[in-house]
């Protein structure tokens, strides 16, 4: 496969993951908001920016700006129709790899994007309609797509996003006046997943260790990287004798292992700062699969020869 | 006043809203606010977003056999503080009395010896169930959960109306109703301090687990359903899926050596409490009907054995009888010594002589219900009844006085409601939920408020064309919520969680790259040929 190919499949995989897990995020702390008007709005909503790394805004920040800079802001790859239109250029590159399904999935929710925000009575409609597209490419993809190299290099993109959207996610939890640990279940759809395991003896440690923890849960801190390395490892088996030789997966299984062999109290305990730790594995293990598969030549400048 | 308004008229009845033509009472002063700017096209487009949102989460009931969406209007109705304070002790009053009425009929009878309630009153009706006498449930808890009906008349005391404390449905519409309204109706709901009511099936479950048998330390729980077809089957499933635990079907059950078991892929497991939605008679063919396939047999022996806790209890029934209804002020007074918070609505006991002839002078003004029923069936409003059903009725009446019950016609308080693209005054009652964990009877911030849609209607139930309003219990502002580990220390100084800055794909970087591809096709395009 063509390392342009593989790069481009990789960011489909995070940029499709990115507009969802933005969603769920966008979506919680509104619900918060609304539910509690006590809150005080610029702080919480500047907090949100923060948790999602964007840059501070100049002036006072209400739930309107909030929703515009996250979802609308064309200029902000990692707002919602930024992460969307990213997805689809990394598509439109790889167009012949991809199926053509999964092409009108994503080219569908990139083109039906406005319309659908200047049609839906409330931004909730929108955000959920995000996560309906987000996982019909997905779906799409697992499902008209061999699963050989190309399909693990979304999947390898979607799980390292997850891993990083739910650090995220777990993050606001320290907001001030931020969403509570059933909200973050809702948000991710692990409520109902979350009830079943743990069958009513739920307490907010059980909850932490679910969305951190969790093996089987698919959106768990947990289960995405496992899922990423995986991914890693079949991209290319390794047969070493002594340690693992991929950096990439070096920095991903030194990060579940230090979720898996610390128990959730520990975690509680600076619980921003474990989480901050994730998202910069994430990150590190990104720029790792960038350099091993997708190598690039610096740009040369050509320039004539002066005659001396 | 805004055009939403317009033509809003105040009858004879109480309104929830204003207390003279443009003056809202204080706790609706700030929905009303809310509600003035909006042009009626806008709320009409918001109702309509919400039928379409209920629709998709699938928030139905099923009416004669076809699945129906359960209209739910965009106006909620607002209870203040201290009227649901009152509410909420009388609830609890009436819910303990009723316990201890159950524990007392099923048991020793001290009622009926010491002439409370006349003997032949508990004895004849068609709920008491001789099966379960003597039948000692774990925790000494019988009502789990409870209904009581309220209504509020044209001086604005609420009164009871009925009390439900067999199979008492409908909470599943007061969370979705809240989750629903406050997405389409977020301004209103953010001038407002609104009690959560989210937390019901937390508190459900954990006084269902309270209620299993001594001796189990991790009990496992399950929802009873008839199945699929039944009209509160949604209900069921949120339950189930909300405290998550399974919800079984009789066939899903096996009786054996006095334990109930469900049939699972690993194996048949022990279930400790089952919260069932099947009626008594249903329940166990062994002991009631023969033919049920809804129920499992052998259950009733397992409860009677203390094996298994059955929730709400069996014979539950006869407390909602609507005459021994009538005797609840004096079984209040009678077990709890305390004076009654909440009052009935004045009824006729046609079983009396004296009140017998006085009904049948009066069968044209009086609201007639017959004593076992429930969800509005049944019942004839005299004054909106022709002579042929009134003569039927009095035939009726005279084969069985026992079966009756008479009350004067009670005008409901009004709401407004959305009619086509107006507001316009509409009939409502009250069904607040109430959890018994055997320590404490809690009673949930909210209820069910229901509306009777067409104009004038009286009776508000879903299966008589009902619809349902969001209701709103004010909460005091002072209260802050509890933050639970992993949540910011103080409020105040707590750093705000920084994220990384997320990484960018290569796209951005190639912009060149880009201009140069495009100014390729250019010149390839101007070329001449």
């Amino acid at each position: 496969m063509l390392s342009r190919i593989a790069e481009a499949l990789f960011w489909i995989g995070r940029y499709v993951e990115r507009a969802d897990g933005t969603s769920r995020i966008l979506d919680v702390h509104l619900q918060v908001l609304l539910e509690d008007s006590w809150t005080d709005e610029d702080r919480s909503c500047r907090s949100l920016l923060s948790v999602m790394g964007a840059p501070p805004p100049k002036g006072p920040v209400d739930r309107n700006r909030l929703v515009d800079l996250l979802v609308a802001d064309l200029d902000n790859p990692s707002s919602i129709i930024g992460a969307l239109a990213a997805a689809r250029e990394n598509a439109r590159r790889a167009r012949e790899t991809i199926s053509a399904e999964m092409w009108e999935a994503m080219n569908g929710a990139w083109t039906a994007l406005p319309a659908v925000r200047s049609q839906a009575v409330s931004v909730h409609a929108v955000l959920a309609w995000v996560r309906q597209r987000a996982a019909m490419v997905s779906g799409v993809a697992d499902a008209t797509m061999s699963h050989d190299d190309c399909w693990r290099f979304i999947v390898l993109g979607r799980s390292l996003e997850r891993a990083d959207m739910t650090a995220r996610l777990v993050a606001t939890r320290a907001i001030a006046g931020g969403p509570s640990w059933t909200h973050l279940m809702r948000s991710c759809g692990a409520h109902q997943a979350f009830l079943r395991t743990y069958r009513g003896a739920s307490d907010d440690v059980n909850a932490a260790e679910f969305l951190l923890l969790d093996r089987l849960f698919p959106r768990s801190v947990f289960a995405a990287l496992e899922m990423a390395e995986e991914c890693l490892e079949a991209i290319e088996p390794s047969a070493a004798r002594v340690g693992v030789a991929d950096k990439a997966r070096r920095v991903v299984g030194r990060a579940r292992t230090g979720l898996e062999y610390r128990g959730a109290a520990e975690l509680l305990v600076d619980l921003p700062g474990e989480m901050e730790r994730i998202q910069r594995a994430c990150s590190e293990a990104s720029n790792a699969v960038s350099r091993r598969y997708f190598p690039r030549s610096a740009a040369t400048a050509w320039s004539s020869e002066v005659a001396s | 006043m805004a055009d939403l308004f317009e033509g809003y008229r105040l009858g004879a009845a109480w309104d929830e809203m204003f207390s003279a033509l443009g003056t809202p009472r204080e706790a609706f002063e700030p929905l009303h606010e809310a509600l003035r700017p909006l042009s009626s096209d806008e709320l009409r487009a918001r109702a309509d977003s919400l039928a379409l949102s209920f629709l998709e989460r699938g928030v139905t009931f099923d009416y004669e056999g076809s699945e129906q969406p359960f209209p739910l209007d965009i106006v909620p109705r607002v209870v203040s503080a201290t009227e649901w304070s009152l509410i909420s002790r009388g609830v609890a009053q009436r819910v303990r009395a009723l316990e201890a009425f159950l524990a007392d009929i099923y048991g020793t009878c001290a009622v009926l010896a010491d002439g409370v309630i006349p003997r032949g009153v508990v004895m004849s009706s068609s709920n008491f169930l001789r099966a379960v006498a003597g039948l000692e449930p774990p925790g000494g808890v019988r009502v789990h959960v409870a209904g009581i009906d309220l209504v509020r008349g044209e001086d604005g005391a609420f009164r009871v109306l009925e009390d439900n404390v067999r199979v008492p449905s409908g909470v599943s519409y007061v969370m979705e109703n809240r989750r629903a309204v406050s997405q389409v109706f977020p301004e209103a709901f953010a001038t407002h301090r609104i009690e959560p009511v989210s937390d019901y099936p937390r508190r459900l479950l954990q006084a269902l687990r309270a209620a299993a048998p001594e001796g189990v330390d991790d009990p496992t729980v399950v929802v009873l359903t008839p199945g699929a077809h039944n009209s509160a089957y949604f209900e069921h499933a949120l339950l189930a899926r909300t405290m998550g635990v399974e919800l079984v079907e009789g066939r899903d059950l096996v009786c054996g050596g006095n334990r109930v078991r469900m049939r699972t892929t690993g194996g048949e497991r022990n279930v400790d409490v089952i919260y069932r939605r099947v009626d008594d008679e249903f329940l166990d063919p062994v002991q009631f009907r023969a033919d049920s396939v809804l129920g499992c047999p052998g259950l009733l022996n397992a409860a009677r054995a203390g094996k298994v806790a059955i929730a709400n209890a069996v014979g539950n029934g006869v407390a909602d009888d609507k005459l021994v209804y009538t005797y609840v002020p004096e079984l209040i007074r009678y077990y709890l010594g305390e004076e009654p918070v909440l009052d009935n609505v004045r009824t006729y006991r046609l079983g009396a002589a004296a009140d017998l002839a006085a009904v049948m002078d009066l069968l044209h003004e009086l609201v007639l219900k017959p004593v076992d029923g429930s969800g509005g069936k049944g019942i004839v409003i005299g004054p909106r009844a022709s002579q042929d059903e009134l003569d039927a009725l009095r035939r009726r009446i005279n084969a069985d006085p026992r079966g009756w019950i008479a009350q004067p016609v009670v005008q409901l308080s009004t709401a407004p409601t959305l009619i086509d693209d107006r507001l316009r005054p509409r009939h409502v009652d009250l069904r607040p939920f109430a959890v018994n964990d055997g320590k404490d009877v809690w009673v949930l911030p909210g209820g069910l408020t229901r509306v009777a849609l067409p104009e004038g209607e009286l009776i508000v139930n879903s299966s008589r064309g009902g619809g349902s309003k969001d209701t709103w219990v004010l909460g005091d502002a002072d209260e802050a919520a509890p933050q639970g580990p992993g949540g910011p220390t103080s409020a105040e100084d707590a750093p705000a969680p920084r994220g990384h800055q997320p990484d960018l794909g290569p796209v951005e970087a190639r912009i060149e790259e880009q201009q140069q591809q495009q100014q390729q096709q250019l010149a390839q395009g101007v070329r001449p040929c």
